[in-house]
C-alpha cells in the first residue's frame, strides 16, 4: 500500500492562540511549516471569555506585538469595546483590555494563516511524534554522561497513518488532550465548545518519557440577549479614545462605535441555591480529579470560600456583533443544567434568561513544564517544543506569548542560530516562561503584574523600546519598523536631556505660573525636569514656561513624562536588575552532574537535577535550593573550571 | 568583578586581649575611611586607605561621629594580595565583646553587610586563592556553617519575638495582597482612600519595628547571655538566690515562661556580664515519678549550660543527692555557693574540696542570702571568670543578633519608603516593592523565605475572577 509521506521543516500541533503564533513565526522566518488542527473552524477560537488583554495580559499582547507576533493586530481589527485599566494607578500597571468579537477574531486569524507564505493548514489529528535516538557530542571538559543520550524529533504521524517528516515539532494542544467536559452529572468526552478531543497523542507522549498531569478549568453559560433585562444592570462603557494594541495600527482606525457591557450582582438567593446543590457539583462530589485555578474560581468556589461576601460581580458581555449570545462573566460553573438555570435566574436582569450554551468544567492532559528549557524545548528531546495551555498555563495571551517564543526558537534551532531567551528583567514573557519552567506550579498559571519583580520597567507603554530590537534580530520585525523605534528612542533621550539642562529662573512670570498651578514658588533657578517631577505638573502642563519646546509625538511625550516623573523608582529598579543580571550571567555547565556534589543537600540536589537550570540565577529561584546550596554550587563550578 | 562588601569578627570572643574585624570587598577602603581617624589625620594631614600601600598598618581611633570607640591598629591589604583576593581591611581592636560588637555595627551601618558563614573562604576560593584540592573542604564548610547558623538563628530567637515578627509579616502581606488584587481586578476592588488607611497600618508596624530594634540593641531579642543553670538540693536556697540577684540589679530584662512549670528563666546583667539564668527544680535522689521528671530536666539543662551555680546548704550534711549533682558537674565550669553561712556549719569548705578533688576548674564562695552576704563576691568572681575567658558563650549569638538588627533596620527603612511614596502622592502599585522588601527582611529573622506567599495570600484572602 503506498504510504502518505510529506516533508516539512516544522509541524505545529494545534491551531489555538499558541499554535497560530508559533506557525506564523516559523513560516515568516522562512521555514516550511504545517499547522494541524482537529477542526479548521476552531483556529484561534476563544472558547472561554471574550477578552484579549487585561491586567498584565495586556502587557503580554504588547510584547507579542513588539516582537512581531499577530495577536495585537488581530484584536485591533476585531474588538467591540476597549478599556485601559488602572488609569488612576502608576504607568506600570496600566493595562489594555478589549472585548473581542469571537467569530471575527477567529475568522481574521484564519485568513492570516491561510494567506501566509510557507504555511499549510491541515485538518487532522496527530497521534504520534516520531523520534530517533542519538548521542550528543560531550562538551569540552565534560564526559559522556547519561543525559547526553538524547532523542531527536523526526516527524509526526497522523490518524490516517500518514507521516510528515520534519525537523521540529511544536505541541500546542491546549485543552484538547484526553479532554472531558462536565456539566453536573453529564460528562462528555469532548474538547472545549463541543469540539472533538485528541485521544491518541497523550499515550504516545508518555511513551517518549514525557510526564503528563491533569488540569481543570471552567467556563460560564452563554445566554440569549433577547431574554436579558438590561434595565436592571449598570452599563459599562469603553474608553472615549481607544488606544490600539499594535504599534502598527493607526490609532484613527480603532475609533469605532463600541458595544456595551453590563454589570449585575449575585445575591443570597443565588448563593442558597448553590449551597443546596453542592453535592451535585462534580468538583465538590469528587468527580473532577484535575487541579483548577484559584484566580478564576467557579461561582461554587466563590460562594464556599468567601462565604462572608453577600454578593459577587457578574458582567454580561457580547460574544460578537452578529450573534445574540451573551457571556456571563464571573459565574463559571459545573453544576447540573437545572441548577444552573435556577441559579442564573436569581440574578437581577436574568430572571427570564434562556441559556444557549451551558456552563461546564473541562479536564485535560498537560505537562509539568519543568521538563522544558527556557526556549520551551523539551530537555531530553531535541526539536520538540511546546507552548500554551499544554504547558500548564491558562489564558489566550499566555498561550500566544509562548507560541511565539517556541516558534522563534524552533526556527532558530533548525537554522543553526543562537536561541533567544527573554529574561525576567526584559519582558513579562520572560517572567512567564521562567516561572513555568523553574517553579512548581500546581494550578493553571496565569500572568499577574505581581509576578514581575521589575514591573516598573516592564510597562505596556514601552514594550516597543524594550523588545523591537530583539524582534528585528529574530527576523520578525522589518528594518523600517526597527528604525522607527530607534528614532523614537533618540527623540526621548534628547528631550529628557534638554529638560534636565534647561533651567528657568525665579522670574515673576514663572512664579505666577507656579502659584497658578497650585505649586510652591521656586527658590532659585530650577530645571524643567525638576518642575515636572513635582506632583502638580506633567510634561504637558509646563509648556507655558518651556520656551524652546519643539512638537513631539504623543508616544515620545508619554515616555519623557514617565522617565522624569518616576526617575527615582526607575533607577532603583535598574540597580536591582544589574544585581539580577550578574547572577543570570553565571552559567552552569551543561554537563554538570549534581549527584556528584555532596556538599549540596539531597533535596536541593534532586531539584537541581530535575530542573537543570542554565544559570546560577535560575538555580536560586528553584524552591528548596538555599543560598548555602548556591554557594556550594558556585565553588563546585569553579572547581570544574580549574580541573 | 564587582562584589558587595562583607564584614565579620575574625577572632574568637573574650579569650584574647585583642579582636579582629575583617572587611572585604570593593568598598572596604571607603567604609574603613568613614569610621577610622588616623593619628596623622588628627595632626591635620590627609588620610585615606585608598592611598595607602598594601601590607601597611595604621594607628588611630575608631569613631562614631565624634565619639571615640576604641584605639586600634588597622592593616590594609590590596586586591589581589589578600586572603579573599579583594580589598581587605582588618581592624585590630581590644577584644571585649561590647567593643567588637560596636565596631561591627558601625561597619555595617556604613555599608558592609554581615558575612554569610564561610563567605570569606568561599570568596577566597572563587578568586583563586585557595588550592583546588581544598574545594571539597570549602564546600563542606559552607554547608555545615550555614546549617548551624540557620539553626542557631531560629533557636536563639525568643518565642515572643518570633510571634511578633510573624504577625508583622502577616499584616504586611495582607496589604500587599490587597493592592495586587485591586490592580488585577480593578473593577472589583476599590482603592479610594487606601493610602491613608495603609499609613495607619504602617505607623503601627513602624512602632513595633522600633521596639524590636530597641530589643536588638539591648539583647532582648535573643536568649542571649551566658547560659547559667542553678542546681542544688531542695531548699538549698536556689530561688532565693535568683530573687536576690534580681533584687540586686533590678534588671529583669524579661521573664520568659519556662517550657515547663519546673523551670524558671531570667535574663540578668551582672557587673557588665549577661546571664541567661535557668532555675531548676531541686535535685534529690528519688523514686517519685513526677519528681524524677523535674530532675531529668534539670540534668538536661545543666548539660547544655555554659556555667553552673551549685548551691549547697552548709547547715545540712552532704548526702546521696549531692552525689547526683556531682555527676552533673562533670566537665562543666561551675561556682559552688556555700549558703546559709549564718547558720551552724555542717559542711565546711574543706569537706567540699575533698568531694571535688577530681575537679580542677571551679570557684567557691561562702554566702548568706538571708543576710545579703557574699553576693558582691559572687559578682566579682563571675566577672573575673568571664574576662579571663574562663566562661564564655557561643559567639554566634552576637552575629545572629547583628544579622537580626540589620534585617530590622532594612524592614524599617522599607516601611518608611512606602510612607514616603504615600506622602508624595504615588499610586498604590509603587508601595509594593518596598512592602515586599520589608516582608523579605523580616522573613530572614525567622528563617522564612518569600516564595509564592504573595500569590497564595491574594487567592486566599481576596475573591478574584472575572
Amino acid at each position: 500500500m503506498p504510504e502518505f509521506r510529506e516533508k516539512a521543516d516544522v509541524c505545529v500541533i494545534g491551531a489555538g492562540h499558541a499554535g497560530c503564533e508559533a506557525a506564523l513565526a516559523c513560516a515568516r522566518l522562512g521555514l516550511q511549516t504545517v499547522i494541524f488542527t482537529v477542526n479548521i473552524e476552531s483556529i484561534a477560537m476563544m472558547p472561554c471569555n471574550p477578552h484579549i488583554g487585561g491586567s498584565s495580559k495586556g502587557h503580554l499582547v504588547r510584547e507579542i506585538d513588539a516582537l512581531g507576533g499577530e495577536m495585537g493586530k488581530n484584536i485591533d481589527k476585531t474588538f467591540l469595546q476597549s478599556k485601559m485599566l488602572n488609569r488612576s494607578k502608576g504607568p506600570a500597571v496600566h493595562s489594555l483590555r478589549c472585548q473581542a468579537d469571537k467569530a471575527e477574531y477567529s475568522r481574521c486569524m484564519r485568513m492570516i494563516l491561510e494567506n501566509q507564505d510557507n504555511l499549510t493548514i491541515k485538518q487532522t489529528e496527530v497521534c504520534d511524534i516520531l523520534m530517533e535516538d542519538y548521542q550528543r557530542e560531550p562538551d569540552e571538559g565534560g564526559r559522556p554522561v547519561e543525559h547526553l543520550k538524547r532523542k531527536k524529533v523526526a516527524g509526526v504521524k497522523i490518524l490516517t497513518g500518514g507521516i510528515y517528516e520534519c525537523k521540529a515539532v511544536i505541541l500546542c494542544t491546549g485543552t484538547y488532550l484526553n479532554a472531558r467536559c462536565l456539566c453536573g452529572e453529564a460528562i462528555t468526552y469532548t474538547g472545549p465548545n463541543g469540539m472533538q478531543s485528541s485521544t491518541h497523542l497523550s499515550s504516545a507522549l508518555e511513551k517518549a518519557g514525557i510526564r503528563l498531569r491533569r488540569f481543570k478549568t471552567g467556563t460560564p453559560a452563554r445566554m440569549d440577549r433577547r431574554s436579558i433585562d438590561f434595565s436592571k444592570m449598570e452599563e459599562q462603557f469603553g474608553d472615549e479614545r481607544v488606544i490600539p494594541f499594535s504599534y502598527e495600527t493607526d490609532p484613527e482606525d480603532v475609533q469605532i462605535k463600541q458595544e456595551l457591557c453590563y454589570l449585575t450582582y449575585t445575591n443570597e438567593k443565588t448563593h442558597d441555591i448553590i449551597r443546596a446543590n453542592l453535592d451535585r457539583s462534580p468538583i465538590y462530589a469528587g468527580v473532577i480529579e484535575g487541579t483548577g485555578p484559584r484566580y478564576c474560581p467557579s461561582i461554587e468556589d466563590k460562594v464556599v470560600k468567601f462565604s462572608d461576601k453577600n454578593r459577587h460581580q457578574v458582567f454580561i458581555e457580547p460574544e460578537g456583533k452578529y450573534t445574540n449570545e451573551m457571556y456571563v462573566d464571573g459565574m463559571s460553573s459545573s453544576l447540573p443544567e437545572d441548577v444552573q438555570l435556577a441559579m442564573y435566574r436569581t440574578v437581577p436582569g436574568l430572571e427570564h434568561c434562556r441559556i444557549v450554551r451551558n456552563a461546564y468544567a473541562i479536564e485535560y492532559d498537560c505537562i509539568d513544564p519543568g521538563q522544558l528549557n527556557l526556549t520551551l524545548e523539551f530537555k531530553h528531546i531535541e526539536g520538540l517544543f511546546s507552548a500554551g495551555q499544554f504547558n500548564g498555563s491558562s489564558g489566550y495571551e499566555e498561550a500566544a506569548a509562548q507560541g511565539l517564543m517556541a516558534g522563534i526558537n524552533a526556527a532558530r534551532e533548525i537554522q543553526g542560530k543562537d536561541q533567544i531567551i527573554l529574561d525576567r528583567s526584559q519582558a513579562y514573557i520572560g517572567v512567564l516562561i521562567d516561572d513555568l519552567v523553574t517553579k512548581e506550579n500546581t494550578e493553571p498559571y496565569r500572568m499577574m503584574t505581581s509576578r514581575a519583580e521589575y514591573r516598573l520597567l516592564l510597562r505596556q507603554d514601552n514594550a516597543d523600546l524594550r523588545l523591537r530590537k530583539m524582534g528585528y534580530e529574530a527576523g520578525l520585525i522589518s528594518k523600517k519598523q526597527y528604525d522607527r523605534v530607534c528614532e523614537k528612542e533618540k527623540q526621548i533621550d534628547i528631550e529628557i536631556k534638554r529638560l534636565k539642562r534647561t533651567t528657568v529662573g525665579a522670574s515673576k512670570e514663572v512664579q505666577e505660573f507656579m502659584v497658578s498651578m497650585g505649586s510652591a514658588p521656586l527658590r532659585t533657578g530650577t530645571s524643567l525636569a525638576e518642575i515636572i517631577c513635582r506632583p502638580e505638573f506633567t510634561y504637558e502642563s509646563v509648556a507655558a514656561i518651556d520656551k524652546e519646546r519643539k512638537p513631539l509625538s504623543e508616544a515620545v511625550i508619554e515616555q519623557v513624562n514617565i522617565s522624569i516623573k518616576y526617575e527615582g523608582y526607575i533607577e532603583r529598579q535598574i540597580r536591582q536588575v544589574e544585581q539580577f543580571k550578574k547572577m543570570e550571567k553565571k552559567l552552569i555547565p551543561d554537563h554538570i552532574c549534581y549527584e556528584d556534589i555532596s556538599g549540596i543537600r539531597i533535596e536541593a540536589r534532586q531539584k537541581l537535577a530535575k530542573y537543570r537550570p542554565v544559570s546560577i540565577g535560575q538555580a536560586s529561584r528553584i524552591s528548596g535550593v538555599s543560598p548555602a546550596d548556591i554557594s556550594v554550587l558556585l565553588v563546585y563550578i569553579e572547581q570544574m573550571k580549574r580541573k | 568583578m564587582g562584589t558587595d562588601t562583607i564584614a565579620a569578627i575574625a577572632t574568637a570572643f573574650s579569650e584574647s586581649g585583642i579582636g579582629i574585624i575583617r572587611i572585604s570587598g570593593d568598598d572596604a577602603f571607603q567604609i574603613a575611611d568613614k569610621i577610622f581617624l588616623s593619628k596623622k589625620e588628627k595632626a591635620g594631614e590627609l588620610f585615606s586607605f585608598e592611598n595607602e600601600k598594601t601590607y601597611t598598618m595604621h594607628y588611630g581611633y575608631i569613631i562614631d561621629g565624634r565619639s571615640v570607640i576604641d584605639e586600634v591598629l588597622v592593616s590594609v591589604m590590596r586586591a589581589p594580595g589578600s586572603y579573599t583576593a579583594e580589598n581587605v581591611v582588618e581592624i585590630n581592636c581590644h577584644g571585649g565583646i561590647l567593643i567588637l560588637q560596636k565596631i561591627m555595627e558601625l561597619v555595617i551601618k556604613n555599608g558592609a553587610r554581615v558575612a554569610e558563614p564561610g563567605e570569606f573562604t568561599k570568596r577566597a576560593f572563587l578568586n583563586g586563592r585557595i588550592d583546588l584540592s581544598e574545594a571539597e573542604a570549602v564546600m563542606d564548610l559552607i554547608q555545615s556553617k550555614n546549617e548551624f547558623a540557620l539553626q542557631a538563628s531560629v533557636n536563639q530567637l525568643k518565642g515572643s519575638v518570633s510571634s511578633v515578627i510573624k504577625k508583622l509579616r502577616s499584616e504586611i502581606i495582607y496589604e500587599m495582597a490587597f493592592i495586587e488584587s485591586a490592580l488585577d481586578d480593578p473593577e472589583n476592588y476599590n482603592t479610594d482612600g487606601y493610602g491613608e488607611r495603609l499609613s495607619v497600618v504602617l505607623d503601627g508596624i513602624d512602632k513595633k519595628l522600633e521596639e524590636l530594634i530597641g530589643h536588638a540593641n539591648d539583647g532582648r531579642m535573643l536568649k542571649e547571655g551566658i547560659r547559667t543553670v542553678i542546681v542544688g538540693k531542695p531548699n538549698a536556697g536556689k530561688s532565693s538566690f535568683l530573687n536576690e540577684l534580681l533584687e540586686e540589679e533590678k534588671a529583669i530584662v524579661t521573664d520568659v515562661a519556662g517550657t515547663t512549670r519546673d523551670i524558671l528563666e531570667e535574663d540578668i546583667r551582672l557587673g557588665g556580664v549577661s546571664l541567661h539564668i535557668i532555675d531548676t527544680a531541686g535535685i534529690r535522689k528519688t523514686e517519685d515519678k513526677v519528681e524524677k521528671i523535674g530532675v531529668d530536666k534539670a540534668r538536661k539543662y545543666a548539660a547544655e549550660a555554659d556555667l553552673i551555680i551549685y548551691i549547697v546548704d552548709s547547715s545540712v550534711d552532704l548526702d546521696e543527692s549531692d552525689e547526683e549533682i556531682l555527676e552533673i558537674l562533670k566537665d562543666k565550669r561551675f561556682i559552688v555557693l556555700l549558703n546559709k553561712s549564718d547558720l551552724k556549719t555542717a559542711v565546711t569548705e574543706e569537706k567540699i574540696k575533698q568531694k571535688l578533688k577530681s575537679f580542677s576548674d571551679y570557684e567557691m564562695i561562702r554566702i548568706s542570702i538571708l543576710q545579703h552576704q557574699g553576693i558582691k563576691e559572687f559578682e566579682e568572681t563571675l566577672k573575673q571568670m568571664f574576662f579571663k575567658g574562663k566562661v564564655s558563650f557561643n559567639h554566634e549569638v552576637i552575629i545572629t543578633s547583628m544579622r537580626h538588627k540589620e534585617a530590622l533596620l532594612q524592614a524599617r527603612e522599607s516601611v518608611s519608603m512606602v510612607k514616603q511614596s504615600i506622602g508624595s502622592g504615588m499610586s498604590e502599585d509603587f508601595y509594593s516593592v518596598d512592602l515586599m522588601n520589608a516582608y523579605a527582611a523580616l522573613g530572614r529573622i525567622i528563617g522564612e523565605e518569600v516564595g509564592d506567599d504573595l500569590v497564595n495570600e491574594i487567592f486566599e484572602k481576596f475573591c478574584m475572577g472575572k
